[in-house]
């Protein structure tokens, strides 16, 4: 019988304390121990992206990484990327203004990501987006309204930062 | 789809995995886990000790030591990819690190894992072979290096010892002016390459190749750097015509065959990259070195 181990993982600004078995995936920790089933789960061998979350603020795919690696980490799920009042952020806004989801299954990773990308580079150009969420798939989109979705976020940021 | 189970391990340091190596039968590194943790989710690979590196910092970082790169085996790919010295030295790296996975996979990937995966279309395996760079491991029995073509054994085999841990990659970086391309054809982007080449050239100052380099990954087992065609452009004014004679060498080198491509089409692949690196790396050593 292998030991669990204890681990203190910070999800969306809550320190979480849970006892787990090693092999448990970080996808499965936040989806079925903490209840946070916005983080999905396509392919578990990291090929969809649909588990996308932020790992200390780089995304990463969570059904590649353990609960126990999380432990002393934070981590953002799709759910910590609203504002706390349940309004929706400028990326989230400019996803439903572009029609930029259909099933939304993929929809999860497709934000973190986005996410991530819009904080590095906060005026990407399309190529800059299409590669950067080359790791992400959609099958109902075709992805161009992904696209318009992540530019028209970035122009909504702009304009935030301006004021 | 879930990873069997196994009894887990997250040392603090290289001589602690070690020893946790020579203690446990059956045990694995974990690295970055993007090789690894598909194939434990599939269940091909089963250890029954997984041992983390991810705790020991002093195996990530980036440092230059008597002109050479020097990459900590926990270095992510990530790293690699933004860092400005690599972009000064070994700009090759920064291009070839694009077809690496995606950005969530380069995240967490680290150049150590992908040479110790030695899968035969990795990239990083790639441009270690390109710069023949060497290799450091670790046990209780003490350090040593290992220079590239000694290091990849075969097929996904190194031939480290089931007690050592690799703990860095060391390439010595070309004159400040060098031109490099690398170049692959892959179905998607992301996607395993069916070919890459990895090229770098150095120009005398009459314009001629004074020093060149290639490596193709995807024909073998691990890649090959073509002597042949290399030996052909030393001396050789850059020209279409000295291109196409490497390329027709590149193209004779042996090739495997799989279920999606003949050894003919991957051959085919070997020269038709190699002739475009070889004409992008001196194009662009024409182009720094007239800066």
């Amino acid at each position: 019988m292998i030991e669990k181990r204890r681990i203190a993982v910070t999800v969306n600004g809550t320190l979480c304390e849970r006892e787990v078995e090693p092999r448990l995936s970080l996808a499965d920790f936040l989806r079925h121990d903490l209840g946070l089933t916005g983080t999905h789960l396509g392919c578990e061998h990291g090929v969809c992206g649909a588990c996308t979350i932020l790992f200390n603020g780089l995304s990463a795919r969570s059904c590649l990484m353990l609960a126990v690696q999380a432990n002393g980490h934070e981590i953002t799920t799709v759910e910590g990327l609203s504002p706390a009042d349940g309004s929706l952020s400028p990326l989230q806004e400019a996803f439903r203004e572009k029609h930029a989801l259909q099933c939304g299954f993929c929809t999860p990773g497709i934000l973190c990501t986005a996410t991530e990308l819009l904080r590095d580079i906060p005026h990407p150009d399309e190529a800059q987006i299409r590669q950067c969420l080359s790791g992400n798939l959609c099958r109902c989109t075709g992805y161009q309204p992904i696209i318009e979705a992540v530019l028209l976020a970035a122009e909504t940021l702009a304009r935030g930062d301006a004021k | 789809m879930k990873s069997a189970p196994f009894a887990y391990y997250d040392p603090a340091s290289v001589a602690e995995a070690s020893a946790l190596l020579a203690q446990h039968e059956n045990a694995r590194l974990l690295a970055g886990g993007q090789s690894l943790m598909p194939m434990m989710n599939f269940r091909y690979a089963t250890p029954d000790h997984l041992i983390d590196l991810n705790r020991i910092s002093s195996l990530a970082g980036i440092s230059i030591a008597d002109g050479a790169l020097r990459f900590g085996a926990m270095t992510r790919q990530r790293a690699i990819e933004f860092s400005a010295e690599v972009e000064r030295l070994c700009p090759v790296m920064q291009e070839a690190l694009v077809h690496v996975g995606h950005r969530q996979t380069r995240n967490r990937g680290t150049i150590g894992g992908s040479l110790c995966h030695l899968d035969p279309a990795a990239e990083l395996v790639n441009l270690t072979a390109l710069y023949d760079g060497t290799l450091e491991a670790e046990s209780a029995r003490g350090k040593r290096v290992i220079a590239f073509d000694a290091f990849a054994a075969g097929f996904m085999m190194t031939s480290l010892e089931p007690d050592e841990v690799l703990t860095a990659v060391t390439i010595e970086p070309w004159a400040p002016r060098h031109g490099y391309a690398f170049l692959e054809l892959a179905r998607r982007h992301g996607d395993f390459a069916i070919v890459a080449a990895g090229a770098l050239i150095e120009l005398d100052a009459g314009g001629k190749i004074a020093r060149a380099a290639l490596a193709l990954s995807g024909l073998g087992p691990v890649p090959v750097r073509p002597e042949k065609a290399v030996a052909l452009l030393k001396g050789a004014t850059p020209s279409r015509e000295a291109f196409l004679a490497a390329a027709e060498e590149a193209g004779k080198l042996e090739a495997m065959s799989d279920a999606y491509y003949s050894a003919a089409y991957r051959q085919h692949l070997a020269g038709v990259l190699t002739r475009r690196a070889l004409a992008e790396a001196a194009h662009r050593a024409a182009e720094r070195g007239a800066l």
